[in-house]
């Protein structure tokens, strides 16, 4: 029996091998951190006395409660409250302290650590790589071991460059046919969700495969892995190819010169073998699929915005999250008034994302009384889209356009929906309150939240897309 | 950490599925750099009405429930962020041990390491503890859960726990010091693995 692309990235990685008594010792290649979920682990480095085992193995930025308003000085980092701006420095210090790297304010290199991570080439084939975050996922796009975890075990990587981990299960995603026009990876990845559910994929890491991913860019493949927490699941990964060693190549901490080559010929082995046994696998056909939305308060609540919404007789959590939504059961959701249209987070603020956005944009209005934020998801990015004018179509059409971070996803640096305002939202959770108390989201691609700008309402993005698009 | 051996307590049911760490803890609180004081926050935008004021709808502030210590939660309780906040704030409310039919992964593995006995029983056995509250007896050693109405025993079972997990919650410990014993094993793994790289 031959080893999925999971087995054989996990079996690289065994420093000693788990037992009926004891976990597997598994070493991490790469460790992610930022100011929200380290400072309590810097705590316990500082109690026991211990060094940062790998700081070259560590990549740290600010993401999560940072201003996405330009930060000069210290003082304008205050805009995003005290206690936020307190993390902020507690993670500068943190990091001048143990000899970490830090992507500060100044830095060219700053931006969402998930976007980051494969931006600066650190996201490599065949690595493991955690991070103090659920969307650690994303990073699954280039074939590594990516995965969420909490401030205990950021300490434990901080100290050992290790984690203690049981060996999960592996589910294959297998998309056959191909994306519709105006059907995008989002859309797929919503699709999934709605159909595995927000726990289908506890306890497994999910491969996704087949023709439809294989088309994806690397961006679009990196949304599909992102979200593959919202299915529980521990992590998403896609076999390298071609694509992914165009998107490397050059990239700062890739492998240079000949030395690229070597590693390509390596990453070419990193899939899984024709006989290679899946724990379950799930078949999806994508050319079945139109743009999806979510219309409840998880992501697996989700249905293609052209049709009504489904209903669930007898289901308390269901009801409640309808009447959270102002929604009814029956009824079409195209149509349902907007207030804000948020584009960006770790899913949705790539380059690509923002030029489908900047198509849908362009020579358009947002409409009256939307607010629309358009947050890119590094500073890098930020600098090629202003480059490419992506900004001038953004502001002519009445959009806010920010410096980089996570933002009105989750609303911890005041960047915040209103009570009871319905959001059209390119990020990852629908959650009641998420982005912000009482705030109701709709998670869409970003040429349907664009097209919901656009109209005010939410909308079936296919009749904005001219006819080469 | 608090060691977690056995337990005499009631619970709380709070029948939600899919109860997500948002609503456990919301972002806005994760400013803080210490893990204390959360509990305070536990739930805050189903505890407190736009006022600050509790909601007699929810149900941790029912009077009945005050002393309740385990939690009784719907189907896939703790998914979304990876936030640990989520136990420091149930374990500062004053809970020790959660059980539901589904339990997410990262929040599982978060309450392990605090003390916090995150317990996944069949669909039929939650279906009976929904119904409650109820006195409930907890043996981690022997990985056994009796379920009391009032003196009479409705239900007993065992419940999976990884024996690592186990240990750990039984003598208190965070698992960094047994990590921190692997120094030599990881040593070796770094110095015998070939870089992709040239000489």
């Amino acid at each position: 029996m031959g080893n999925t692309l999971f087995d054989k990235v996990w079996d690289q990685h065994v420093v000693v091998p788990e037992t009926d008594d004891t976990p597997a010792v598994l070493y991490i290649d790469l460790h992610l951190i930022h100011e929200v979920t380290s400072p309590q682990a810097f705590t316990v480095l500082r109690e026991r006395g211990l060094p940062v085992a790998r700081p070259d193995r560590t990549l740290a930025t600010m993401d999560h409660s940072t201003p996405t308003t330009p930060v000069r000085s210290l003082a304008d980092i205050q805009v995003v409250g005290p206690a936020a701006a307190q993390q902020i420095e507690q993670m500068q210090k943190n990091c001048r302290e143990f000899g970490v790297s830090l992507r500060d304010f100044d830095s060219n290199e700053r931006g969402i650590v998930h976007i980051i991570g494969p931006e600066l080439g650190a996201t490599q084939p065949g690595k493991t790589i955690v991070c103090g975050d659920s969307h650690t996922s994303t990073h699954g796009a280039f074939g590594a071991l990516a995965f969420g975890i909490g401030t205990t075990e950021v300490g434990h990587v901080l100290a050992t460059q290790c984690l203690l981990q049981r060996r999960p299960k592996t589910m294959a995603i297998n998309v056959t046919g191909e994306l519709g026009r105006g059907v995008s990876a989002k859309d797929l990845v919503l699709a999934i969700i709605g159909e595995i559910g927000v726990d289908g994929g506890t306890g497994h890491v999910l491969e996704y495969r087949g023709p439809a991913i294989e088309q994806l860019d690397m961006a679009g493949r990196m949304t599909v892995c992102n979200m593959s927490i919202e299915a529980g699941a521990r992590a998403g990964m896609i076999a390298p190819d071609d694509v992914t060693f165009e998107y490397l190549k050059g990239r700062l901490h890739a492998p240079q010169g000949s030395d690229f080559g070597r590693a390509v010929e390596h990453w070419r082995k990193l899939k899984s073998d024709e006989d290679a046994v899946f724990d379950r696998e799930v078949v999806i056909d994508a050319s079945q699929l139109a743009p999806m939305v979510t219309f409840g308060t998880n992501p697996g609540m989700v249905t293609a915005v052209d049709a009504a919404l489904p209903a669930a007789p007898g289901d308390g959590s269901w009801d409640r999250a309808l009447e959270y939504m102002q929604l009814e059961p029956g009824k079409p959701i195209a149509g349902t008034p907007v207030d804000v249209v948020f584009v960006g987070s770790c899913t949705n603020a790539r380059l690509p994302d923002l030029e489908a956005t900047a198509k849908v944009l362009k020579g358009r209005r947002v409409a009256d009384g939307v607010r629309m934020m358009i947050v890119p998801g590094s500073q890098a990015i930020k600098a090629e889209a202003e480059q490419r004018g992506l900004h001038e179509i953004f502001s002519a059409a009445g959009a806010e356009w920010r410096e980089s971070g996570c933002s009105m996803c989750l609303g911890m640096n005041g960047d915040t929906v209103d009570s009871g305002k319905l959001a059209v939202s390119t990020s990852n959770r629908n959650f009641e309150g998420r982005q912000g108390i009482g705030a109701r989201t709709v998670l869409a691609s970003p040429i349907t939240a664009a097209a919901s700008a656009v109209t005010g309402e939410i909308t079936d993005p296919r009749q904005f897309l001219g006819e080469h698009a | 950490m608090q060691p977690f051996k056995t337990l005499d307590a009631t619970t709380v049911v709070l029948p939600t599925t899919d109860v997500d760490t948002d609503q456990i803890i919301p972002a806005r609180f994760l400013t803080t750099t210490t893990r204390e004081g959360l509990g305070e926050h536990l739930f805050a935008d189903w505890r407190f009405d736009a006022n600050g004021d509790p909601d007699p709808s929810f149900e941790l502030n029912d009077p009945a429930n005050t002393h309740a210590t385990v939690l009784v939660a719907g189907r896939n309780f703790g998914c979304g962020s990876s936030r640990e906040h989520a136990p420091w704030a149930l374990l500062d409310y004053g809970f020790r041990a959660i059980i539901s039919s589904e339990i997410a992964d990262i929040f599982f593995s978060n309450s392990l390491k605090n003390g916090l006995l995150p317990i996944r029983v069949a669909d039929d056995i939650l279906a009976v503890l929904l119904e409650g509250p109820h006195r409930v007896t907890i043996d981690l050693e022997n990985q056994q859960l009796s379920v009391f109405d009032a003196d009479d025993r409705i239900l007993e079972s065992t419940f999976p726990i990884d024996r690592f997990s186990r240990y750990c919650l039984l003598e208190g410990i965070d698992p960094m010091g047994y990590l921190l014993g692997q120094k030599a094993a990881i040593e070796g793994f770094e110095s015998a693995r070939t870089p992709i790289r040239s000489e």
